[in-house]
């Protein structure tokens, strides 16, 4: 069973802005049956160049529903400037997360939202010019090469999770492997991907840190009769308390290195550091 | 937060099935004081390997095999594995193995990795099956050869019910001189089986899909067949699977087919009722719904529909919010990216095969509740219709 967060379930039960806009001013149409997604997006833009409504119909699973549903709700009153900024991440970042192997159902919105925009402004999307790698679910090497960049992946099973490509015969997966290489080596002496992605301020990252400890750290212990409390947080240092069972444990420092920091480290930020209040 | 079992209406027995009450009152003897070791010389642990031969002959009797012949392992995957690497490692001659392209990934990982396990590279062939899950007996003849070591071919399919005939194919294999597994894994307990009067040299079933705990399950091994144990270690089950016996649990899977006999007849009438009613009525109530699998020759618990243009998560959870267990063949429940393995051999289009939702009923399920899912069914299927791109046209 997915672990799907209250709000992907919530859009996906009631998911908002479901349909087409008539006489919409773009169209983006992405995924196809076969690949299991698909997503209609359909934007009005005002001559403002503001976004004033978003609608969609999507085949797909609850992730991907909740993703369409969570995209037009972001989009509608937004800049035409910064839509084509929005990136998958913020999109399952406003979904409090998505589960590793659904990260595409966000990759999907993004690409129906450039598509829409490309749509509206006759351009070309550079995407589809690329050359098919992953012949299953026809996906491109520079669709592949911005997941990497975007996302700061690492290997070729994050490919398949954000993309899709490589998840079907696994033919390609030589040509992953390659392109994943090139792709690093030439982000090297740059920013890494994380560090390169929208700085989180203070108050953000309190905030997840907060969240993430009271959505899925602490039920976690909880069921093992422990407990935790967040005492503090200063730059990437996680100060914390172990309470209950925890607080007598002797793996303890297990639990807080392999559990609790790990957990901060995939949902926040890749930096932090957790350490225990004594 | 936790659902409770009343609170359900559980259509999911082929993923695993209740402990029947008689079953747990059999084993709670075995959890609680009388915990010997079958294996010790005092009376006190000996009285538990009687129970456990008792267990072997209600098994037995089940199958229509003598006691001998049941070897109790942990699951129905070791009994598959079990079966198959010894059967290759006693030809090591022989470089071919034949199986369908439709087997439960137990049979199906095994086979795909043979080089792995055994440092050998083996040829595999992978039957194909007709559009509605049935295999091409033609085929199968032809497939077999003097570098056959073993035929796996299940006897009832986990996803669309459908019976395959291995008492005529285990006949054909011997003929030929190959060895000849099913893993019956969904068969036993629900069709009429008799080991003696078959050519069947192994065959696999597991506790948990006939009502008895997880963590047990039986490999049936003819007598006179080549052997090579999977689990080496003491003596027990005579060398074949060494490790001290999970008692309690063999003594329920015991009782389980006890049990199971008695009620294999209303398992082929009532259930099956529930089941066509089941099925009729989302094929006549909801448009563009399929059923995939043979009609007939089907186990009589199984419904495997598909609803074109929707997905099959999206399903299960809007079902999930209304408390009723299935399964699904769509790719997204897996974790996967394609949709299962099963509805592809079958050719079953992608329009349908993402949509695919597996009921399987059991003794515990009543007309009530098959009522309450047909009255619920069309509307979800609807909710999810005017979300999809592809249906409007339709």
């Amino acid at each position: 069973m997915w672990e799907y967060t209250d709000k992907v379930q919530d859009h996906f039960i009631n998911p908002r802005n479901v349909g087409e806009i008539e006489d919409a001013d773009g169209v983006g149409n992405v995924g196809s049956i076969a690949c299991g997604d698909a997503l209609r997006l359909t934007i009005k833009v005002d001559e403002n160049q503001v976004i004033t409504d978003a609608k969609f119909k999507t085949f797909g699973c609850a992730s991907a529903i909740a993703s369409s549903s969570m995209l037009t709700e972001m989009l509608k009153g937004m800049k035409l400037e910064d839509a084509k900024r929005l990136t998958n991440d913020d999109i399952a970042r406003a979904l409090g997360g998505l589960p590793k192997e659904k990260m595409h159902c966000s990759v999907m919105g993004r690409e129906a939202l450039e598509a829409a925009i490309a749509d509206y402004t006759g351009a070309i999307l550079p995407m589809a010019q690329g050359e098919v790698v992953c012949e299953c679910f026809g996906v491109t090497d520079l669709e592949i090469i911005r997941a990497i960049r975007e996302n700061a992946l690492t290997s070729v099973e994050d490919i398949t999770n954000f993309t899709k490509a490589g998840g079907g015969c696994g033919k390609c997966e030589g040509k992953l492997r390659a392109l994943l290489t090139e792709t690093m080596a030439g982000e090297a002496g740059q920013p890494t991907g994380v560090a390169k992605k929208k700085r989180m301020t203070t108050l953000e990252k309190i905030k997840k840190i907060e969240e993430v400890v009271e959505r899925e750290i602490k039920p976690t212990l909880k069921k093992d009769g422990g407990d935790i409390r967040l005492i503090d947080v200063d730059g990437d240092f996680v100060t914390v308390s172990l309470r209950g069972s925890c607080a007598n444990c002797h793996s303890s420092q297990t639990t807080l290195k392999e559990y609790v920091e790990r957990k901060l480290r995939e949902q926040v930020l890749e930096s932090l550091i957790v350490e225990e209040d004594k | 937060m936790a659902v409770l079992p009343e609170q359900v209406i559980y259509m999911d027995n082929n993923a695993t099935t209740r402990i029947a009450p008689e079953v747990l009152d059999a084993m709670m003897p075995y959890l609680t004081q009388f915990y010997g070791n079958p294996s010790s010389m005092h009376t006190f642990g000996g009285q538990v390997g009687q129970a456990i031969s008792q267990a072997r002959q209600q098994i037995a009797d089940l199958l229509g095999a003598d006691p001998g012949e049941i070897v109790f392992t942990s699951c129905g995957t070791e009994s598959d594995s079990t079966a198959i690497l010894s059967a290759i490692q006693s030809f090591p001659e022989k470089n071919h193995v034949v199986t369908t392209r439709v087997e439960h990934p137990a049979v199906k990982n095994l086979c795909d990795n043979l080089e792995i396990f055994t440092g050998r590279k083996y040829h595999v062939t992978r039957l194909p099956v007709a559009a509605d899950g049935t295999l091409d007996m033609q085929r199968y003849r032809e497939s077999l050869t003097d570098d056959t070591a073993i035929v796996s071919v299940m006897w009832a399919n986990n996803e669309t019910g459908v019976l395959f005939p291995v008492e005529e194919m285990a006949q054909i294999a011997r003929e030929r001189g190959v060895l000849f597994h099913t893993d019956a894994v969904q068969a036993v307990g629900k069709v009429p089986i008799n080991l003696r009067e078959t050519a069947i040299d192994f065959l696999s079933l597991s506790g948990h899909k006939l009502h008895a705990p997880k963590g047990i399950g039986v490999l049936y091994v003819r007598k006179g067949t080549p052997y090579i144990p999977f689990m080496n270690g003491g003596h027990q089950e005579h060398g074949r699977r060494g490790g001290t016996e999970n008692v309690a649990s063999i003594i329920g899977l015991g009782r389980a087919c006890a049990l199971a006999a008695e009620k294999m007849e209303e398992e082929n009438t009532r259930v099956r009722a529930l089941r066509d009613k089941l099925e009729q009525g989302l094929l006549s109530t909801v448009p563009k719904a399929l059923r995939n699998g043979h009609p007939t020759q089907r186990l009589p618990n199984t419904a495997n529909i598909s609803f074109e243009y929707v997905e099959g998560e999206a399903i299960l959870l809007h079902m999930n919010q209304l408390n009723i267990c299935a399964s699904s063949g769509s790719a997204c429940t897996s974790g996967s990216l394609e949709p299962s393995h099963v509805l592809r051999a079958m050719g079953v289009p992608f329009t349908a095969a993402h949509g695919s939702i597996r009921f399987s009923l059991s003794i515990y399920n009543n007309e009530e509740e098959v009522d309450f899912v047909l009255a619920r069914m069309p509307d979800i299927i609807t909710k999810l219709r005017a979300l999809s791109p592809f249906w409007e046209d339709k």
